[in-house]
C-alpha cells in the first residue's frame, strides 16, 4: 500500500458517494472527474504510466468533456426530481448495493492473493514499449477490432444526431418576402432591432435603447434578460 | 512489496457505489456516469492484478476497456440526445411506456 | 332360383337411389321415371318368387341366401344373409306392390315440386331399406334395414325442410326412434351373449331352452324397439308430427310399411315372446292402450292427415295386440297388417288427392260436399272407409274381426276394449267422411276442387280394389296355413263365445259408432273454426292426450336438468381439474406481469438482484 493509495483511496470513495447524493448533474460530473483523476494517480503508482496518461487524456479529457457538452445541450439546471416514482425502489436499490458490496468484500476477504510482484521486469524496456509489443503482437486482432468499433461508434453517433431536412432551405429572397409580408400584416418592424444602450445613459447590454419619445425599446435587450429580477431593477436604475 | 487486497477493496466499493448509482439516479446522464464509474472500478482491479502477477496483460485489457468505454459513451450520449430531442426530458423514468 | 333373384329385389331400388342421389341434376328429367320403374321391377321379381315358391312344399318355401360374411371377430360371425320365407314373401309383395303404386301416384302428386328427383331418390332408398329389413336372416341385417328406414323416414318427413315445422317433426321422429333403436340394439347385444348368434333360426331354436328371465328382458327390449318404430305408447308422439311430410310419404312409410316394422319384429321374434309370458302381457297392454289412444286422438282432430295418423296408430295397436296374443294371433297380425296396408295407403293417397284439389289445405272444416267434385277419389276413399270400419265383406272386416275374436278368447276385457276401439274407429272415420265428402260446402274463396289426374287416381283404384278384396286371403284359412310353418299353428278354439257372436257384436258396435257420428256431425252444420268451449275430454283428445306434455314433463325436463347438472360438473369438476393449472398460471401471470412496470431502473434492479443471487450461490457452493 503506497502513500499515493492511502491519500487517493478515501478521496475516490468520498467523491463516488457524492455522485449518489448530489442533485445537479454538473456536480456529479465534477465528482466523477475527481474519481478519475485520483484513479490516474493510482495507476501511476501501480507502474502503469501509459494508462495514467490515457486515463487523464481519454477519460477525464475526452469522455467527461463529452458528458459536459451533453449536459449543456440538455440544460445545466436539469436535476433529479425529489420524489421517487417507483415505490420502495430507493430502499431496495440501496439494500441491493450494500449486499453486493458485502458479498464481494467477503469474497475478497476469503482470498489470499499475496503481495504484488511489481512490474520492474515487465517494464524493463519501458512501459510504453512493452505495451506496444503486446498490443501489436498478441493482441493485434483485438486492437484492429477496436478500430472498427470506434469507426462504427462514430458513424452511429452521426446517424443518431442526424436530422433529415423535410423542406428545402428558404432562400434569402424568400426570407425578405416573409419579413415584408409580416410587416404588411401585423406591422412588425422591418429593419434591424436597435442596439441596447442607444441614446441611453449606459451602453451596457442590459440597458434598453431609448425611443424618440424617451420610452424604452424593449426589443433592444436580449430575450434572456427580459424579466430577470436583477435586470428589471438595473433598467430602472440606469434611466434615473 | 505491497498487498493487493486494499486495491481490490477500493475497486469493489467503487463498483458497488456505481451499481447503486445506476439504480437510484434518474437523470440518464448521471446514470451513464455511474456506469463509467463501474468500468473504472473494474479497470482498477485489472491494473492491480497486472501488478500482482508481474505482467502487462491486465494493463492491455484495461486499455481495451477504456477504448470500448469511449465508443460506448459516444453512442450512449447520442441516444440520450435523441430521446431528449423527442421527449424534452433526460429522465429515464419518462421512457416507461413499454409495459404490461 | 331364390338365391339368384332375391338380391335383385333389394338391389334394384338401391340402384335407383344411388343413381338419383349421386347422379345429381343430370338425372332430373328421367330420374323419377327410372325410380318408379325399379320398384315395379322389384315387384315383378317378388311376384315371380312368390308364384315359384307357391308351387313347392312347405319346407322348401323357406330359403336363406348367404351373400357374404359381413364381419368376423372372435366367436362373432355375422353374415350378410337374406331369408326368404312365407312371412317375408308377403311383406315383399306388400312393400314393392304398394310402394310401386305410391311411386306412380307421386309422379302426379309431386309433378310440380322442383326437388322431385331427390324425393324419388329418398323413396327408393326407403324401399331398399325396408326390403332389407324384412329379408334379413339375422337381427343385425334387420337392424341395418331398421336404421335405413329410420333415415329415409327422417329425410322424407323433413323433405319440405324450408318449413320449420317439417324440420322439427323430422328431428322429433328421428330422436324418438333412437329411443326405440336403443332397445333393439340392446336386444341384439343380449342375443349375442345368450345365443352367440343373431340369426333368426338360431335364436328361435334356442329361445325355448334359454332362461325365462333372459327371454323376458329380450322381449321387453324388442317391444321397446317396436314401440319406437311403430309409434306405440309411450313412443307414439312422433307419428302425428310426421304428417308434415308429403302425403305419399305418409301413405307409404307412416301407414303401409315402415310403422308396421314393429309388428313384423314381434312376429319374427315369436319364439322369444312364446317363451316370455310377461313380455307378451306387456305387448298386449301397450297394444291395447295404443289402440284406444290413437282412436281417441282421431276423434278430435280437424287435420285430415292427423285423423288418419291417429287411425294408423290405433290400427297398429290392433296388430300389436294380435302379435301379443301368441300363436292365436300372429297370422292375424300379419293379415291385418296387409289389409291395413291396402286401405290405409288408399285413404292417405285419397287424402292427398283431396288436399291437391283444395290447394294443400288440410283442415276438414274447409272441406265438405266433395263427393260430386271428385267422384273417383270419393268412391275409392269410400272403399277404404268401409274396409277400416269393418263393414261386412270388406277386407278390414275379416282382419279386425279375427283379432277381436282372438282377443276375446285371451281375456274378455281385452276383447271388449278392442271392440270399443272398433266403435271409436267407426265414429271418427265416419266423421272424416262426412266432413270431407258430405255436408255443405265450406270451401275457401278461390278454391275450385277438381278430380286429380289419372296417374293419381289409377293407384287409388287399384288400392280400393285391394281394400275390398283383401279378405280373400282368409278363404279356407289360407293365410293361417301359409304362415303356420313360421309362426306355429293357432290353437284349437276350445271355449268362449262363438265367432259369429263376436262378428255380430262388432258389426253392432260399428253401427253405433257410425250412427253417433251421423247424429253429432252429419245432422248439424259444421262450425267453420273448431269450437273452443268444449268439455275436457275433447280438449284432452285435441292435445293428443297430452303425449307431448308427458314427454316434456317426464323425459325432456329431467333430461335437461340432468344434462345441465352434468355440464356444471364437467365445467367445474372435470374442466377444473384439467384447466386448473393453466388458470392458476394465468392468475399468477396477471399478478406478476405488474413487475413489467416499464421502468428501466426496476429492470436493472432485477438484473443486479439476479447477479447477487448467482454470486451468493457460487459462494455457498465454494465456501470453505
Amino acid at each position: 500500500m503506497t502513500a499515493t493509495f492511502v491519500v487517493t483511496a478515501p478521496l475516490m470513495i468520498l467523491a463516488a458517494l457524492g455522485i449518489l447524493v448530489v442533485r445537479k448533474a454538473v456536480h456529479a460530473a465534477l465528482l466523477l472527474a475527481v474519481v478519475m483523476i485520483n484513479l490516474a494517480f493510482v495507476y501511476a503508482s501501480l507502474d502503469a504510466p501509459f494508462l495514467f496518461a490515457v486515463q487523464i487524456i481519454v477519460y477525464t479529457g475526452a469522455v467527461l468533456m463529452l458528458f459536459l457538452f451533453v449536459l449543456m445541450l440538455v440544460g445545466v439546471d436539469v436535476s433529479d426530481e425529489v420524489t421517487e416514482s417507483i415505490r420502495g425502489h430507493k430502499v431496495a436499490s440501496l439494500l441491493m448495493g450494500l449486499i453486493l458490496a458485502v458479498i464481494v468484500l467477503a469474497m475478497i476477504g476469503q482470498l489470499s492473493l499475496g503481495t504484488m510482484k511489481g512490474l520492474a521486469t515487465a517494464n524493463a524496456g519501458g512501459n510504453l514499449e512493452a505495451l506496444a509489443n503486446l498490443l501489436f503482437s498478441r493482441y493485434v486482432v483485438a486492437f484492429e477490432a477496436t478500430s472498427a468499433l470506434l469507426i462504427t461508434a462514430a458513424v452511429g453517433a452521426m446517424v443518431l444526431a442526424h436530422r433529415e431536412r423535410t423542406e428545402p432551405r428558404s432562400t434569402q429572397a424568400e426570407l425578405a418576402r416573409e419579413r415584408v409580408r409580416a410587416y404588411g400584416e401585423s406591422g412588425l418592424h422591418l429593419g434591424p432591432l436597435p442596439a441596447p444602450g442607444t441614446l441611453a445613459r449606459h451602453n451596457a447590454v442590459d440597458t434598453p435603447a431609448l425611443l424618440p419619445d424617451g420610452s424604452h425599446a424593449k426589443q433592444s435587450i436580449p430575450a434572456g434578460l427580459h424579466g430577470h429580477p436583477k435586470n428589471g431593477t438595473a433598467i430602472e436604475a440606469n434611466h434615473d | 512489496m505491497t498487498d493487493v487486497t486494499p486495491y481490490l477493496i477500493v475497486s469493489a466499493v467503487l463498483f458497488s457505489i456505481g451499481a447503486t448509482g445506476v439504480l437510484i439516479r434518474r437523470n440518464a446522464i448521471v446514470v451513464f456516469m455511474c456506469i463509467e464509474l463501474m468500468l473504472n472500478a473494474a479497470n482498477l482491479s485489472l491494473v492491480s492484478f497486472s501488478n500482482l502477477h508481474g505482467n502487462l496483460e491486465g494493463q492491455v485489457t484495461a486499455f481495451f476497456v477504456m477504448v470500448v468505454a469511449a465508443a460506448e459513451v459516444v453512442i450512449g450520449l447520442a441516444i440520450i440526445m435523441t430521446i431528449f430531442r423527442s421527449r424534452r426530458s433526460a429522465s429515464i423514468d419518462d421512457a416507461s411506456l413499454l409495459k404490461w | 332360383m331364390v338365391s339368384n333373384v332375391l338380391p335383385f329385389v333389394i338391389a334394384l331400388p338401391l340402384l335407383g337411389a344411388a343413381v338419383l342421389l349421386i347422379g345429381g341434376r343430370r338425372t332430373d328429367s328421367w330420374g323419377p321415371y327410372l325410380a318408379t320403374l325399379l320398384p315395379i321391377a322389384s315387384f315383378v321379381c317378388a311376384l315371380v318368387l312368390f308364384v315359384h315358391t307357391l308351387g313347392q312344399p312347405d319346407d322348401a318355401r323357406s330359403q336363406s341366401v348367404h351373400l357374404w360374411t359381413w364381419f368376423e371377430a372372435g366367436k362373432l360371425n355375422v353374415g350378410a344373409d337374406l331369408l326368404y320365407d312365407q312371412l317375408s314373401s308377403l311383406f315383399l309383395l306388400l312393400i314393392t306392390g304398394v310402394g310401386s303404386l305410391i311411386h306412380v301416384y307421386s309422379l302426379g302428386y309431386m309433378a310440380h315440386d322442383e326437388r322431385k328427383r331427390r324425393f324419388f331418390g329418398y323413396l327408393n332408398l326407403f324401399v331398399a331399406a325396408m326390403l332389407t329389413l324384412v329379408l334379413a336372416a339375422n337381427y343385425l341385417v334387420l337392424f341395418l334395414g331398421w336404421e335405413g328406414v329410420g333415415l329415409a323416414s327422417y329425410l322424407l318427413i323433413g323433405f319440405w325442410q324450408h318449413k320449420p315445422s317439417a324440420a322439427a317433426a323430422a328431428k322429433k321422429a328421428f330422436v324418438m326412434n333412437r329411443v326405440g333403436d336403443m332397445g333393439l340394439s340392446l336386444a341384439i347385444a343380449l342375443c349375442f351373449t345368450t345365443f352367440g348368434s343373431t340369426s333368426f333360426d338360431v335364436v328361435n331354436a334356442g329361445a325355448q331352452h334359454a332362461g325365462e328371465t333372459t327371454m323376458t328382458w329380450l322381449g321387453l327390449l324388442l317391444l321397446l324397439g317396436a314401440c319406437g318404430k311403430s309409434a306405440q305408447v309411450p313412443l307414439q308422439a312422433w307419428l302425428l308430427d310426421a304428417m308434415e311430410g308429403p302425403t305419399p310419404v305418409s301413405a307409404l312409410i307412416h301407414a303401409a310399411t315402415m310403422v308396421t316394422a314393429g309388428v313384423y319384429l314381434m312376429v319374427r321374434s315369436h319364439a322369444i315372446l312364446d317363451a316370455a309370458p310377461v313380455a307378451r302381457t306387456a305387448v298386449v297392454v301397450v297394444a291395447t292402450v295404443t289402440l284406444l289412444w290413437g282412436a281417441i286422438i282421431g276423434t278430435a282432430k280437424d287435420d285430415i292427415k292427423k285423423v288418419l295418423a291417429g287411425s294408423t296408430m290405433s290400427q297398429i295397436g290392433y296388430m300389436m295386440l294380435a302379435a301379443g296374443l301368441g300363436p292365436a294371433g300372429y297370422a292375424f297380425a300379419i293379415f291385418h297388417l296387409l289389409t291395413h296396408g291396402f286401405f290405409k295407403a288408399n285413404m292417405f293417397l285419397g287424402a292427398g288427392s283431396v288436399m291437391h284439389a283444395m290447394d294443400d289445405d288440410v283442415d276438414m272444416r274447409h272441406y265438405g260436399a266433395l263427393r260430386r267434385a271428385m267422384p273417383v277419389t270419393f268412391l275409392t276413399f269410400a272403399m277404404g272407409y268401409l274396409a277400416i270400419i269393418g263393414f261386412p265383406g270388406f277386407s278390414g272386416f275379416w282382419s279386425k274381426d279375427k283379432i277381436i275374436d282372438a282377443a276375446w278368447h285371451e281375456h274378455w276385457w281385452i276383447g271388449a276394449l278392442a271392440l270399443f276401439g272398433a266403435g271409436i274407429t267407426a265414429f271418427y272415420m265416419t266423421r272424416l267422411m262426412l266432413m270431407t265428402f258430405f255436408t255443405e260446402k265450406r270451401w275457401r274463396d278461390g278454391v275450385h276442387p277438381h278430380e286429380s289426374p289419372s296417374i293419381m287416381t289409377g293407384p287409388l283404384v287399384v288400392l280400393a280394389a285391394l281394400s275390398v278384396l283383401g279378405g280373400v286371403m282368409l278363404l279356407g284359412s289360407w293365410i293361417q296355413d301359409y304362415l303356420a310353418p313360421i309362426v306355429g299353428e293357432p290353437p284349437e278354439e276350445s271355449s268362449g263365445a262363438p265367432a259369429w257372436l263376436i262378428s255380430l257384436l262388432a258389426v253392432l258396435v260399428v253401427a253405433c259408432g257410425v250412427a253417433l257420428a251421423w247424429f253429432l256431425v252429419g245432422r248439424r252444420p259444421v262450425p267453420d273454426t273448431a269450437p273452443t268451449d268444449v268439455r275436457w275430454p275433447v280438449a284432452v283428445a285435441r292435445q293428443d292426450l297430452y303425449g307431448d306434455e308427458i314427454n316434456d314433463t317426464f323425459v325432456i325436463l329431467p333430461g335437461r336438468k340432468l344434462t345441465g347438472a352434468l355440464l356444471e360438473i364437467d365445467k367445474y369438476g372435470v374442466d377444473g381439474l384439467m384447466t386448473g393449472g393453466p388458470v392458476a398460471v394465468g392468475a399468477f401471470a396477471g399478478i406478476f406481469r405488474k413487475a413489467q412496470n416499464g421502468f428501466v431502473r426496476s429492470y436493472a434492479l432485477s438484473v443486479l438482484g439476479g447477479a447477487v443471487v448467482v454470486v451468493l450461490a457460487l459462494m455457498v457452493v465454494n465456501w470453505q
